[in-house]
Protein backbone atom coordinates (compact mmCIF):
# COMPACT_ATOMS: atom_id res chain seq x y z
CA UNK A 1 0.00 0.00 0.00
CA UNK A 2 1.00 3.56 -0.79
CA UNK A 3 1.06 6.67 1.29
CA UNK A 4 1.68 10.31 1.25
CA UNK A 5 4.05 11.33 2.94
CA UNK A 6 5.64 14.90 3.57
CA UNK A 7 9.02 15.47 4.92
CA UNK A 8 11.00 18.54 5.35
CA UNK A 9 14.49 17.86 4.16
CA UNK A 10 17.47 20.09 4.54
CA UNK A 11 15.11 22.63 4.86
CA UNK A 12 12.74 21.93 1.35
CA UNK A 13 9.43 20.64 2.13
CA UNK A 14 9.00 17.67 -0.13
CA UNK A 15 5.65 15.78 -0.81
CA UNK A 16 5.77 12.04 -1.98
CA UNK A 17 3.83 8.72 -2.38
CA UNK A 18 5.65 5.93 -0.82
CA UNK A 19 5.46 2.58 -0.43
CA UNK A 20 4.82 1.33 3.42
CA UNK A 21 8.33 -0.62 3.43
CA UNK A 22 10.21 2.21 2.21
CA UNK A 23 13.22 3.00 4.31
CA UNK A 24 14.05 6.89 4.68
CA UNK A 25 17.48 6.31 3.24
CA UNK A 26 16.55 4.86 -0.02
CA UNK A 27 13.91 7.80 0.32
CA UNK A 28 16.70 10.16 0.46
CA UNK A 29 19.10 8.74 -1.86
CA UNK A 30 16.70 7.09 -4.93
CA UNK A 31 13.90 9.70 -4.46
CA UNK A 32 15.62 12.70 -3.59
CA UNK A 33 18.81 12.03 -4.89
CA UNK A 34 20.47 13.14 -2.13
CA UNK A 35 23.32 10.64 -2.18
CA UNK A 36 25.63 11.69 0.73
CA UNK A 37 23.75 9.59 2.84
CA UNK A 38 25.16 5.81 2.59
CA UNK A 39 24.02 2.27 2.96
CA UNK A 40 26.92 0.73 4.46
CA UNK A 41 25.51 -2.66 6.61
CA UNK A 42 22.22 -1.87 5.95
CA UNK A 43 21.57 -3.57 9.50
CA UNK A 44 21.68 -0.21 12.10
CA UNK A 45 25.51 -1.38 13.03
CA UNK A 46 27.91 0.39 10.37
CA UNK A 47 25.75 4.52 10.97
CA UNK A 48 27.26 5.23 7.40
CA UNK A 49 22.98 5.97 6.83
CA UNK A 50 22.77 8.54 9.83
CA UNK A 51 20.89 11.39 9.39
CA UNK A 52 19.42 14.02 12.06
CA UNK A 53 15.42 13.23 12.02
CA UNK A 54 13.47 15.64 14.29
CA UNK A 55 16.80 16.83 16.08
CA UNK A 56 19.09 13.48 16.78
CA UNK A 57 20.83 11.28 14.63
CA UNK A 58 19.58 8.44 13.49
CA UNK A 59 19.99 5.19 11.15
CA UNK A 60 18.18 5.76 8.21
CA UNK A 61 18.13 2.36 7.51
CA UNK A 62 15.92 1.34 10.54
CA UNK A 63 13.45 4.15 9.94
CA UNK A 64 10.64 3.71 7.45
CA UNK A 65 9.63 6.82 5.52
CA UNK A 66 5.97 7.04 6.06
CA UNK A 67 6.77 6.56 9.94
CA UNK A 68 9.22 9.76 9.38
CA UNK A 69 5.69 11.61 8.17
CA UNK A 70 4.80 15.35 9.05
CA UNK A 71 8.97 14.85 10.39
CA UNK A 72 12.11 17.09 9.57
CA UNK A 73 15.24 15.82 7.99
CA UNK A 74 18.82 16.84 7.95
CA UNK A 75 21.20 14.80 5.57
CA UNK A 76 25.17 15.90 4.95
CA UNK A 77 24.33 18.39 1.92
CA UNK A 78 22.00 20.71 4.57
CA UNK A 79 25.35 21.12 6.56
CA UNK A 80 27.09 23.79 4.46
CA UNK A 81 25.35 27.11 3.35
CA UNK A 82 26.94 28.66 0.51
CA UNK A 83 30.60 26.92 0.31
CA UNK A 84 30.89 27.53 3.93
CA UNK A 85 31.75 24.14 5.57
CA UNK A 86 30.16 23.38 8.95
CA UNK A 87 32.83 23.53 11.94
CA UNK A 88 32.64 19.49 11.85
CA UNK A 89 33.33 19.62 8.16
CA UNK A 90 36.10 21.75 8.21
CA UNK A 91 37.39 19.59 11.46
CA UNK A 92 37.54 16.79 9.68
CA UNK A 93 39.57 18.49 6.57
CA UNK A 94 41.42 19.92 9.19
CA UNK A 95 42.47 17.17 10.97
CA UNK A 96 42.70 14.48 8.33
CA UNK A 97 39.02 12.65 9.50
CA UNK A 98 39.06 10.72 6.63
CA UNK A 99 40.51 8.40 4.09
CA UNK A 100 38.75 6.47 2.03
CA UNK A 101 35.25 8.94 2.93
CA UNK A 102 32.93 6.27 3.15
CA UNK A 103 31.89 6.59 6.57
CA UNK A 104 32.38 10.37 6.73
CA UNK A 105 28.90 11.68 5.80
CA UNK A 106 27.41 9.69 8.23
CA UNK A 107 30.40 10.59 11.08
CA UNK A 108 30.09 13.98 10.46
CA UNK A 109 26.13 14.30 10.83
CA UNK A 110 26.66 11.63 13.84
CA UNK A 111 29.53 13.97 15.19
CA UNK A 112 26.88 16.83 14.34
CA UNK A 113 24.03 15.11 16.82
CA UNK A 114 26.72 14.66 19.43
CA UNK A 115 27.87 18.50 19.84
CA UNK A 116 24.21 19.07 20.24
CA UNK A 117 23.72 16.75 22.85
CA UNK A 118 27.18 17.88 24.44
CA UNK A 119 28.90 21.11 22.93
CA UNK A 120 32.29 20.04 24.99
CA UNK A 121 33.07 16.57 24.84
CA UNK A 122 36.43 14.72 26.53
CA UNK A 123 38.39 12.79 23.89
CA UNK A 124 36.48 9.31 25.77
CA UNK A 125 33.25 11.18 25.19
CA UNK A 126 33.54 11.40 21.54
CA UNK A 127 34.54 7.93 21.26
CA UNK A 128 31.60 6.74 23.20
CA UNK A 129 28.87 9.15 21.21
CA UNK A 130 30.42 7.81 17.87
CA UNK A 131 30.25 4.06 19.32
CA UNK A 132 27.47 3.88 16.37
CA UNK A 133 29.71 4.70 13.85
CA UNK A 134 32.42 1.98 12.22
CA UNK A 135 35.18 3.29 10.19
CA UNK A 136 37.24 1.21 8.81
CA UNK A 137 40.33 2.88 7.71
CA UNK A 138 41.66 5.79 10.55
CA UNK A 139 41.81 3.69 13.45
CA UNK A 140 39.27 7.01 14.87
CA UNK A 141 42.12 9.04 16.52
CA UNK A 142 41.90 11.27 13.89
CA UNK A 143 38.53 11.31 13.51
CA UNK A 144 38.26 12.18 17.29
CA UNK A 145 40.35 15.22 17.22
CA UNK A 146 38.27 16.03 13.90
CA UNK A 147 35.35 16.28 16.04
CA UNK A 148 37.12 17.70 19.01
CA UNK A 149 38.64 20.66 16.71
CA UNK A 150 34.86 21.28 16.03
CA UNK A 151 33.85 21.99 19.48
CA UNK A 152 36.66 24.49 19.90
CA UNK A 153 35.63 25.91 16.52
CA UNK A 154 32.18 26.88 16.80
CA UNK A 155 30.32 23.39 17.40
CA UNK A 156 27.50 21.46 15.61
CA UNK A 157 26.73 24.92 13.15
CA UNK A 158 24.15 27.05 12.65
CA UNK A 159 21.66 24.90 10.48
CA UNK A 160 22.17 22.42 13.19
CA UNK A 161 21.18 24.35 15.96
CA UNK A 162 18.17 25.82 14.22
CA UNK A 163 17.15 22.24 12.73
CA UNK A 164 17.29 20.74 16.27
CA UNK A 165 15.51 24.33 18.07
CA UNK A 166 12.75 23.78 15.68
CA UNK A 167 12.15 19.90 15.96
CA UNK A 168 13.05 18.31 19.43
CA UNK A 169 10.59 17.56 21.37
CA UNK A 170 12.59 17.48 24.54
CA UNK A 171 13.30 14.86 27.52
CA UNK A 172 9.99 13.90 29.37
CA UNK B 1 17.42 -5.27 2.22
CA UNK B 2 13.71 -4.89 1.68
CA UNK B 3 11.20 -5.79 4.14
CA UNK B 4 8.38 -7.68 2.50
CA UNK B 5 4.95 -6.11 1.43
CA UNK B 6 2.90 -4.74 4.41
CA UNK B 7 0.61 -2.09 5.52
CA UNK B 8 0.99 0.56 7.36
CA UNK B 9 -1.62 2.34 9.92
CA UNK B 10 -0.75 4.92 12.00
CA UNK B 11 -2.77 4.26 15.13
CA UNK B 12 -4.76 7.52 16.39
CA UNK B 13 -5.09 6.48 19.77
CA UNK B 14 -4.55 3.90 22.49
CA UNK B 15 -7.57 2.51 21.89
CA UNK B 16 -6.86 2.86 17.91
CA UNK B 17 -4.47 0.75 18.32
CA UNK B 18 -6.57 -1.95 20.00
CA UNK B 19 -9.28 -2.14 17.73
CA UNK B 20 -6.84 -2.29 15.00
CA UNK B 21 -5.18 -5.49 16.75
CA UNK B 22 -8.16 -7.04 17.26
CA UNK B 23 -9.23 -6.35 14.00
CA UNK B 24 -6.28 -7.39 12.14
CA UNK B 25 -5.23 -10.44 14.60
CA UNK B 26 -2.04 -12.35 14.26
CA UNK B 27 -1.37 -10.75 10.96
CA UNK B 28 -0.42 -7.53 12.53
CA UNK B 29 2.53 -5.96 14.32
CA UNK B 30 2.90 -3.16 16.41
CA UNK B 31 5.60 -0.53 15.46
CA UNK B 32 7.45 1.84 18.10
CA UNK B 33 10.71 2.71 17.42
CA UNK B 34 11.39 -0.52 15.33
CA UNK B 35 15.06 -1.41 16.26
CA UNK B 36 14.20 -4.85 16.73
CA UNK B 37 11.21 -5.46 14.48
CA UNK B 38 12.79 -3.78 11.41
CA UNK B 39 15.86 -5.54 11.15
CA UNK B 40 13.91 -8.51 11.60
CA UNK B 41 11.86 -7.70 8.78
CA UNK B 42 14.55 -6.75 6.63
CA UNK B 43 15.96 -10.24 7.30
CA UNK B 44 12.94 -11.72 6.01
CA UNK B 45 12.31 -13.40 9.49
CA UNK B 46 8.82 -11.45 10.37
CA UNK B 47 6.44 -10.82 7.90
CA UNK B 48 3.57 -8.95 9.47
CA UNK B 49 0.85 -7.26 6.50
CA UNK B 50 -0.10 -5.14 8.77
CA UNK B 51 2.21 -2.61 11.05
CA UNK B 52 0.52 -0.56 13.56
CA UNK B 53 3.02 2.60 14.17
CA UNK B 54 2.08 3.55 18.22
CA UNK B 55 5.34 5.30 18.38
CA UNK B 56 3.21 8.75 18.10
CA UNK B 57 0.99 8.36 20.78
CA UNK B 58 1.47 10.93 23.19
CA UNK B 59 -0.05 8.37 26.37
CA UNK B 60 2.29 6.20 25.82
CA UNK B 61 5.04 9.07 26.31
CA UNK B 62 4.63 9.69 29.80
CA UNK B 63 6.75 9.63 32.84
CA UNK B 64 5.38 10.45 36.21
CA UNK B 65 6.21 9.64 40.18
CA UNK B 66 3.41 8.13 41.85
CA UNK B 67 3.53 7.03 45.49
CA UNK B 68 6.78 5.63 45.75
CA UNK B 69 7.55 4.74 42.02
CA UNK B 70 8.19 5.73 38.85
CA UNK B 71 5.51 4.59 36.19
CA UNK B 72 7.18 5.45 32.67
CA UNK B 73 5.21 5.14 29.31
CA UNK B 74 5.88 2.10 27.13
CA UNK B 75 6.86 4.98 24.40
CA UNK B 76 9.57 6.31 25.66
CA UNK B 77 13.11 6.64 23.81
CA UNK B 78 15.96 4.61 25.45
CA UNK B 79 17.02 8.01 24.94
CA UNK B 80 14.90 9.68 27.22
CA UNK B 81 15.67 7.05 29.91
CA UNK B 82 19.36 8.25 29.82
CA UNK B 83 18.77 11.81 30.16
CA UNK B 84 16.37 12.15 32.06
CA UNK B 85 16.72 13.82 35.25
CA UNK B 86 13.74 12.06 37.15
CA UNK B 87 14.93 8.87 36.14
CA UNK B 88 18.78 9.38 36.80
CA UNK B 89 17.87 10.68 40.01
CA UNK B 90 15.51 7.99 41.09
CA UNK B 91 16.19 5.09 39.11
CA UNK B 92 20.08 5.61 38.77
CA UNK B 93 20.39 1.70 37.80
CA UNK B 94 17.84 1.71 34.85
CA UNK B 95 19.19 5.65 33.48
CA UNK B 96 22.78 3.56 33.19
CA UNK B 97 21.86 0.60 31.72
CA UNK B 98 19.79 2.71 29.09
CA UNK B 99 23.22 4.37 28.34
CA UNK B 100 24.72 1.10 27.23
CA UNK B 101 22.01 -0.20 24.74
CA UNK B 102 23.43 -0.25 21.25
CA UNK B 103 24.93 3.16 20.15
CA UNK B 104 23.36 6.76 20.26
CA UNK B 105 21.62 6.48 16.97
CA UNK B 106 19.49 3.03 18.08
CA UNK B 107 18.88 5.24 21.63
CA UNK B 108 17.37 7.74 19.85
CA UNK B 109 14.79 5.68 18.20
CA UNK B 110 14.70 2.16 20.21
CA UNK B 111 11.25 2.26 23.16
CA UNK B 112 11.53 1.26 26.31
CA UNK B 113 8.56 -0.91 25.46
CA UNK B 114 9.83 -2.57 22.65
CA UNK B 115 12.69 -4.24 24.29
CA UNK B 116 10.96 -5.39 26.62
CA UNK B 117 8.24 -7.04 24.71
CA UNK B 118 10.92 -8.60 21.78
CA UNK B 119 11.82 -10.09 25.28
CA UNK B 120 15.62 -11.04 24.05
CA UNK B 121 17.58 -11.95 26.85
CA UNK B 122 20.58 -10.43 25.58
CA UNK B 123 18.83 -7.14 26.27
CA UNK B 124 20.05 -4.62 29.09
CA UNK B 125 16.69 -3.22 29.56
CA UNK B 126 14.82 -6.70 30.53
CA UNK B 127 17.31 -7.94 32.92
CA UNK B 128 17.10 -4.40 35.29
CA UNK B 129 13.24 -4.75 34.92
CA UNK B 130 13.65 -8.11 36.59
CA UNK B 131 16.31 -6.58 39.31
CA UNK B 132 14.00 -3.98 40.02
CA UNK B 133 10.96 -5.86 40.98
CA UNK B 134 9.19 -3.77 37.74
CA UNK B 135 5.45 -4.34 37.46
CA UNK B 136 4.21 -4.24 33.82
CA UNK B 137 1.09 -2.68 32.99
CA UNK B 138 -0.80 -4.07 29.72
CA UNK B 139 -3.98 -2.97 27.93
CA UNK B 140 -6.05 -5.28 26.10
CA UNK B 141 -9.48 -5.62 24.73
CA UNK B 142 -11.07 -6.11 28.26
CA UNK B 143 -8.69 -3.73 30.27
CA UNK B 144 -5.72 -3.38 32.17
CA UNK B 145 -3.61 -6.68 34.15
CA UNK B 146 -0.40 -5.97 35.90
CA UNK B 147 2.32 -8.46 35.72
CA UNK B 148 5.47 -8.58 37.61
CA UNK B 149 8.55 -8.37 35.34
CA UNK B 150 9.07 -11.96 36.27
CA UNK B 151 6.09 -13.46 35.43
CA UNK B 152 6.01 -11.18 32.24
CA UNK B 153 9.37 -13.13 30.40
CA UNK B 154 8.52 -16.63 29.26
CA UNK B 155 11.18 -17.34 27.16
CA UNK B 156 13.57 -16.83 24.57
CA UNK B 157 11.90 -14.07 22.62
CA UNK B 158 8.89 -14.73 24.47
CA UNK B 159 6.49 -12.93 26.88
CA UNK B 160 2.66 -12.99 28.30
CA UNK B 161 1.90 -10.38 26.44
CA UNK B 162 -0.83 -11.36 24.67
CA UNK B 163 -1.49 -10.39 20.77
CA UNK B 164 -4.27 -8.40 21.28
CA UNK B 165 -2.50 -6.29 23.94
CA UNK B 166 -0.09 -3.29 24.27
CA UNK B 167 2.19 -3.03 27.05
CA UNK B 168 1.14 0.76 28.30
CA UNK B 169 3.51 1.62 31.33
CA UNK B 170 6.41 0.33 33.23
CA UNK B 171 6.15 0.79 37.27
CA UNK B 172 9.63 0.84 38.58
CA UNK B 173 10.39 1.60 42.50
CA UNK B 174 12.46 4.94 43.41
CA UNK B 175 15.23 4.39 45.04
CA UNK B 176 17.07 7.29 44.96
CA UNK B 177 20.02 7.46 46.74
CA UNK B 178 20.29 3.48 47.09
CA UNK B 179 23.48 1.55 45.86
CA UNK B 180 23.53 -0.17 42.57
CA UNK B 181 25.42 -1.28 40.05
CA UNK B 182 25.35 -2.41 35.82
CA UNK B 183 28.55 -4.46 35.05
CA UNK B 184 28.40 -5.11 30.46
CA UNK B 185 30.98 -7.33 29.35
CA UNK B 186 30.96 -7.19 25.70
CA UNK B 187 33.76 -7.85 22.84
CA UNK B 188 32.90 -4.24 20.89
CA UNK B 189 31.47 -0.89 22.43
CA UNK B 190 28.15 -1.46 20.67
CA UNK B 191 27.56 -4.94 21.67
CA UNK B 192 25.15 -7.02 23.03
CA UNK B 193 26.28 -8.13 26.17
CA UNK B 194 28.20 -11.57 26.42
CA UNK B 195 27.16 -11.41 30.20
CA UNK B 196 25.33 -8.41 32.06
CA UNK B 197 25.00 -7.92 35.86
CA UNK B 198 22.50 -5.57 37.14
CA UNK B 199 22.41 -4.98 41.23
CA UNK B 200 20.37 -2.80 43.07
CA UNK B 201 20.19 -2.29 46.70
CA UNK B 202 16.43 -2.29 47.45
CA UNK B 203 14.69 -0.25 50.12
CA UNK B 204 14.68 -2.73 53.14
CA UNK B 205 18.66 -2.72 52.42
CA UNK B 206 19.00 -5.94 50.71
CA UNK B 207 20.46 -6.41 47.38
CA UNK B 208 18.84 -7.63 44.34
CA UNK B 209 20.73 -9.20 41.11
CA UNK B 210 19.46 -9.40 37.43
CA UNK B 211 21.54 -11.23 34.75
CA UNK B 212 21.97 -10.50 30.89
CA UNK B 213 22.31 -13.22 28.67
CA UNK B 214 22.51 -16.00 31.48
CA UNK B 215 19.42 -18.08 30.10
CA UNK B 216 16.23 -17.88 27.78
CA UNK B 217 14.89 -15.08 29.99
CA UNK B 218 16.20 -12.26 31.85
CA UNK B 219 17.39 -13.79 34.91
CA UNK B 220 17.30 -13.10 38.73
CA UNK B 221 20.19 -14.63 40.63
CA UNK B 222 18.19 -15.81 43.23
CA UNK B 223 20.76 -18.08 45.14
CA UNK B 224 23.37 -15.17 44.98
CA UNK B 225 20.55 -12.95 47.46
CA UNK B 226 20.14 -15.53 49.65
CA UNK B 227 23.69 -16.35 50.54
CA UNK B 228 24.16 -12.54 50.71
CA UNK B 229 20.88 -12.71 53.37
CA UNK B 230 22.50 -15.70 55.30
CA UNK B 231 26.01 -13.85 55.57
CA UNK B 232 28.07 -14.99 52.74
CA UNK B 233 30.85 -12.47 51.94
CA UNK B 234 31.18 -11.38 48.19
CA UNK B 235 33.10 -13.90 46.66
CA UNK B 236 31.07 -16.41 48.01
CA UNK B 237 27.41 -15.32 47.44
CA UNK B 238 29.08 -13.74 43.66
CA UNK B 239 30.36 -17.65 43.22
CA UNK B 240 26.56 -18.59 43.05
CA UNK B 241 25.98 -16.40 40.34
CA UNK B 242 25.23 -19.06 37.64
CA UNK B 243 23.18 -21.54 40.06
CA UNK B 244 20.30 -22.58 38.08
CA UNK B 245 20.96 -20.24 35.01
CA UNK B 246 21.42 -21.64 31.38
CA UNK B 247 23.57 -19.60 29.63
CA UNK B 248 23.70 -19.80 25.84
CA UNK B 249 26.93 -21.12 23.65
CA UNK B 250 27.79 -18.90 20.94
CA UNK B 251 30.33 -17.24 18.82
CA UNK B 252 31.01 -14.60 21.83
CA UNK B 253 31.52 -17.45 24.25
CA UNK B 254 30.31 -20.93 25.61
CA UNK B 255 27.78 -21.56 28.47
CA UNK B 256 31.17 -22.24 30.81
CA UNK B 257 32.71 -19.04 29.35
CA UNK B 258 29.66 -17.28 30.41
CA UNK B 259 28.83 -19.11 34.14
CA UNK B 260 32.66 -17.99 35.05
CA UNK B 261 32.04 -14.52 33.57
CA UNK B 262 28.81 -13.82 35.09
CA UNK B 263 30.69 -14.70 38.69
CA UNK B 264 33.29 -12.46 38.18
CA UNK B 265 30.98 -9.28 36.44
CA UNK B 266 28.81 -10.20 40.16
CA UNK B 267 31.66 -10.04 42.72
CA UNK B 268 32.74 -6.52 40.65
CA UNK B 269 28.95 -5.39 40.80
CA UNK B 270 28.53 -6.63 44.26
CA UNK B 271 31.32 -4.49 45.60
CA UNK B 272 30.49 -1.12 43.70
CA UNK B 273 26.66 -1.37 45.37
CA UNK B 274 28.43 -1.95 48.19
CA UNK B 275 27.12 -5.62 49.16
CA UNK B 276 28.48 -7.41 52.49
CA UNK B 277 29.80 -4.13 53.94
Amino acid sequence: MRHDVTLRVNGVVNRHTVESRQLLVHHLRETLGLTGTHVGCDTSNCGACTVLLDGVAVKSCTVFTVAADGGEVLTVEGLAQDGQLTPVQEGFRQCHGLQCGYCTPGMVVSATGLLLDRPDPSPEEIREGLEGNLCRCTGYQMIVESVRWAADHGGPGAVAEAHRSRTEAGTP
Amino acid sequence: MIPAEFDYVAASSLEDALRLLGEHGDEAKLLAGGHSLIPLMKFRLAAPSVLVDISRLPELRTLRPSDGHLRLGAGLRIRDLELSPVVREQVPLLAAAAASVGDRQVRARATVGGTVVHGDPAADIPAVLVTLDATLVLRGPAGERELSAAEFFVDFWETACGLDEVLVEIVVPALPGRRWAFEKFRQRSQDWATVGVAVQETADGEHAVGLVNMAPVPWRASPVEDALRSGAAVPEAAGHAAEGAAPPSDLRGDSAYRAHLAQVLTAKALTTAGAGS
